[in-house]
C-alpha cells in the first residue's frame, strides 16, 4: 500500500498536502475543462489512497508541523473520501453549468484549482500539530471556498461571499486572539518558541497552565472557529454561501468544512480538560449546541429555497455534535464522533441529489418542484433515501448516532434530553413536510433526463445505511478508543 | 527592563486604541483611509519597537510589512479604486456617533476588565500590550458592524487585524508572527484586487440592510 504514495518518498502525510497543492497548480494550466475535470478527480483519488495507506505504514514520528494520531486520521480519511466524490460529482455538474452559460471554461481553471487549495488547506488544518499552523490552514480554506461561493458572480452570490468572509474573517480573527493566548500561557511553563505552539507539548504541559488564561483563551476559540461551524447565533453566513454556491461547494462545506473546524474545537476541548483548575468546556458547548438544534429546526419551516433547507439543516446537525462533545463522556463522545462521520456522509450525499434537481428543473425554489418521485424515479427516491437518513430514522447510521446521543443524555441530564428531543422532533417534522412536496405529488417542471452519474449520491447513501445496520468491530473500537480520549 | 522602555510600547499601543476610536467617527470615506494609513504607521512603530526590546530581528518584517503594504500600498490602491469606481465618498452609520462612541468606550473597558484580570502574572509588558490589542480588535469590529458601506469595512477589517499583529508582536518569542502576518496581507489583497476587478460597483455603493434583505432568496 504505501507504494502508493510514490510521489513523495518521505510518507503519506507529507504525500496528502503535496498531492493537492501540485494538483492545483497543474489544474491551473489545464485550458480544457473536460481533462481538468477528470485530471481533478485523478488528484484527489490520489489523495484518498494515501489517506488510506496512513493505516498502513507506520506513523511518522511528530514533529513541529505535522501530527498524525488515532483522533484525526479518520477524519484525513474521510475528507479526502468525501474530496474524492465531489470531484465525481463535480465532474458532472460544470459540464451542465457550462451548458447553460452558468460558468466560462476560464470560471473552470480557476474553480479546479481552487477545488485542490480547498482540498489542501482542509488536510493541512487536520494533520497539523502545531496551533499556529492550524490557524494558518483553516484560514486558507475559509478563503478559497469564499471565492468559489461567489463564482457565479451574480449579486445573490457575491451577497453571499462577502457575508461568508466578513463573518469568517471575524470568526478567524477571534481563534487567533485565542491561539495567541493559548501561546501566552504555555511560555511561562514550557519556554519561549515554537514548543508552546506544538500540541503534544501542549498539552502534556496543560496542567500547568494559567487556568484564567485559557479559559479566555478557549472562549474566544469556541466563538472563533464556532462562527466557521456555523453555530447559533454565529451561522448568518452559512444558509447564503450554500444557497448561492455552486452545489459541489455547497456538498464539501456540509460535510468537510464544518467538521475540519468542529476538529479545531475539539482540539483545544482536550487541551483544556487536561488543566484540572480550568473552567469545563462541556456546558459552554452543550449549551451553544442545544441552542443551534432547536434554532434550526424551526427555521427550517420558513425555508423556501431547497439548499438554504438543507442548510439549516446542517446547523441543526452541527447543533447536536457540539451538545454531544459538549455532554462529554465515553458514551456521548463516541456518539459524536460517530454523528459527524455519519452526517458529513448523508449531507453531502443529499447535496449531490439538490444539485442534480436543480439543475434538471432549473430552479431551487421548493414550491416549484413536485412530484420528483415520479419525473425521476431514481433520483426523487434518492433525494428521499436521504432525507429518511438526516431526519434520524431507523435503520441509517444517523439514527444510531443520535440515538446514542439521546440516551447518553436522558441518563445523566433528563431535561436536556426532553429538549433534544423536542428540536429533533420539530426538525423531522420540517424535513418531512418538505420532502413530500418535493417527492410526491402532482409532478412539475421537466422531465428531462439527468446526464449525470447517480454513483456518488448512491454510494454515499450506501455507507450510511451500512453503517446503521453494521458497524464493524474494529471501527467501534477504534471510535471508543477516541471518545475515552477526549474526556 | 527600565521603565521608559515599557512606556514607549505602552504609549504606541495606547496610540493605536486612540486612532481606533478616531476611525468610529469619520463621516469622509478618504478621511477614514487616512486615519487607517496612520494606524497602519504607529503599529508599525509599535511592532518595530517590540523588535527592538525584545531582541527579534524576525518582527523587523512583519513591521515592513505594515509599512510598505498597509500604511503605502492599500491606502493609495483604496484611493484609486474610489476614484475610478465612482463609489459615494458620504459614509452611512447604522448607529449615531454618540452612541458608537459609548459602544467603543464600553468595548475599551470591557478589554481592560477582562485581560488585566486574568493575566496577573504575565510580565507587565504583554499584560497591557494584550488589553490594548483587544481593544484594537473589538473596535475594528464595531466599526465593520456600524458601517454599511463595503470599503470601510474592509478598513475595519484590516484596522482589527493591525490589533492582532500587536497582540502576536507582544506575545514575547511566538513562532509563526511574520508567516501570520504575510497570510493577512494576502487576504487583504485578495479582497482589494477582488473589489477592482470584479467591478461591484453597486455592491460597494448601497449596501445597506433592505437593499440586502430583498437578496436573499427568502422574500422575494
Amino acid at each position: 500500500m504505501s507504494g502508493l504514495s510514490f510521489l513523495s518518498a518521505v510518507s503519506p502525510v507529507v504525500a496528502v498536502l503535496v498531492v493537492p497543492i501540485v494538483g492545483a497548480a497543474v489544474l491551473a494550466l489545464v485550458p480544457d475543462y473536460r481533462i481538468s475535470a477528470r485530471l481533478n478527480v485523478v488528484v484527489s483519488l490520489l489523495c484518498f489512497a494515501n489517506a488510506v495507506a496512513l493505516f498502513v505504514v507506520e506513523r511518522p514520528a511528530t514533529g513541529h508541523l505535522l501530527l498524525v494520531d488515532d483522533l484525526n486520521i479518520v477524519f484525513i480519511v474521510l475528507n479526502t473520501f468525501v474530496g474524492l466524490t465531489t470531484s465525481l460529482f463535480s465532474a458532472g455538474y460544470i459540464a451542465h453549468e457550462l451548458e447553460v452559460g452558468r460558468l466560462t471554461p476560464t470560471n473552470l481553471r480557476f474553480y479546479h484549482a481552487m477545488y485542490q487549495v480547498m482540498m489542501f488547506g482542509m488536510n493541512l488544518a487536520f494533520v497539523s500539530g502545531n496551533i499556529g499552523l492550524m490557524w494558518v490552514a483553516i484560514e486558507i480554506a475559509t478563503l478559497t471556498t469564499v471565492v468559489m461561493v461567489g463564482i457565479y458572480r451574480t449579486h445573490e452570490a457575491l451577497e453571499a461571499a462577502w457575508k461568508y468572509f466578513l463573518l469568517g474573517s471575524v470568526g478567524i480573527a477571534f481563534a487567533l486572539f485565542g491561539t495567541i493566548l493559548v501561546y501566552m500561557a504555555a511560555r511561562p511553563v514550557v519556554g519561549e518558541g515554537g514548543d508552546a505552539m506544538v500540541w503534544v507539548t501542549l498539552v502534556a504541559h496543560a496542567g500547568a497552565f494559567d487556568p484564567a488564561l485559557i479559559n479566555v483563551a478557549f472562549v474566544f476559540l469556541l466563538l472563533g472557529y464556532g462562527t466557521k461551524v456555523g453555530l447559533a447565533p454565529l451561522h448568518a453566513w452559512l444558509p447564503d454561501a450554500h444557497a448561492e454556491g455552486p452545489t459541489p461547494i455547497s456538498a464539501v462545506l456540509s460535510g468537510l468544512l464544518l467538521n475540519v473546524a468542529l476538529y479545531a474545537v475539539l482540539r483545544f476541548k482536550i487541551l483544556l480538560a487536561a488543566n484540572p483548575d480550568a473552567i469545563a468546556p462541556g456546558p459552554l458547548m452543550a449549551t451553544m449546541g442545544l441552542v443551534s438544534l432547536i434554532f434550526a429546526a424551526f427555521m427550517l419551516y420558513r425555508r423556501r429555497d431547497i439548499k438554504r433547507m438543507f442548510a439549516y439543516s446542517s446547523i441543526e446537525h452541527m447543533g447536536i455534535i457540539v451538545f454531544a462533545f459538549g455532554m462529554g463522556g465515553p458514551l456521548a463522545n463516541f456518539a459524536g464522533l460517530l454523528h459527524m462521520v455519519m452526517h458529513s456522509l448523508t449531507k453531502s450525499g443529499i447535496f449531490y441529489a439538490v444539485g442534480h434537481i436543480a439543475q434538471v428543473k432549473g430552479t431551487q425554489k421548493i414550491a416549484d418542484i413536485r412530484g420528483l418521485t415520479e419525473t425521476h424515479p431514481a433520483l426523487g427516491w434518492g433525494l428521499v433515501a436521504g432525507v429518511v437518513a438526516i431526519a434520524g430514522l431507523p435503520p441509517m447510521g444517523v439514527f444510531m448516532s443520535e440515538f446514542l446521543v439521546v440516551t447518553s443524555t436522558f441518563a445523566r441530564q433528563p431535561l436536556l434530553a426532553l429538549l433534544l428531543v423536542f428540536g429533533l422532533l420539530v426538525a423531522f417534522g420540517a424535513l418531512l413536510l418538505r420532502t413530500t412536496h418535493l417527492a410526491f405529488g402532482e409532478p412539475q417542471g421537466s422531465r428531462a433526463p439527468v446526464q449525470a452519474s447517480y454513483l456518488p449520491m448512491y454510494l454515499h447513501f450506501a455507507l450510511v445505511f451500512g453503517a446503521g445496520v453494521y458497524l464493524p468491530a474494529p471501527l467501534v473500537a477504534w471510535f471508543q478508543n477516541v471518545a475515552g480520549q477526549l474526556g | 527592563m527600565p521603565n521608559f522602555v515599557i512606556d514607549i510600547a505602552h504609549m504606541l499601543a495606547g496610540g493605536l486604541v486612540l486612532l481606533s476610536f478616531m476611525m468610529l467617527y469619520q463621516d469622509r470615506l478618504y478621511a477614514l483611509i487616512n486615519v487607517f494609513a496612520l494606524h497602519a504607521l504607529v503599529l508599525t512603530l509599535s511592532v518595530a519597537w517590540q523588535a527592538y526590546i525584545q531582541n527579534a530581528p524576525h518582527l523587523y518584517v512583519t513591521a515592513a510589512i505594515a509599512l510598505v503594504f498597509k500604511t503605502i500600498v492599500i491606502p493609495v490602491a483604496l484611493h484609486k479604486i474610489i476614484r475610478r469606481l465612482g463609489i459615494h465618498r458620504d459614509l452611512e452609520t447604522a448607529l449615531g456617533i454618540g452612541p458608537t462612541m459609548l459602544a467603543g468606550m464600553a468595548l475599551v473597558a470591557l478589554s481592560m476588565v477582562l485581560m488585566l484580570r486574568v493575566t496577573p502574572e504575565a510580565d507587565p509588558l504583554a499584560r497591557e500590550d494584550l488589553a490594548f490589542s483587544l481593544s484594537v480588535v473589538l473596535l475594528g469590529l464595531l466599526t465593520m458592524v456600524t458601517r454599511r458601506n463595503a470599503v470601510s469595512q474592509v478598513i475595519g477589517f484590516m484596522s482589527l487585524e493591525n490589533g492582532l499583529v500587536l497582540a502576536a508582536a507582544g506575545a514575547k518569542g511566538m513562532p509563526l508572527v511574520v508567516e501570520i502576518s504575510v497570510a493577512f496581507s494576502i487576504l487583504i489583497a485578495f479582497i482589494v484586487i477582488g473589489v477592482f476587478l470584479f467591478r461591484i460597483r453597486e455592491r460597494f455603493d448601497t449596501v445597506d440592510v433592505s437593499a440586502l434583505d430583498q437578496f436573499r432568496g427568502e422574500r422575494r
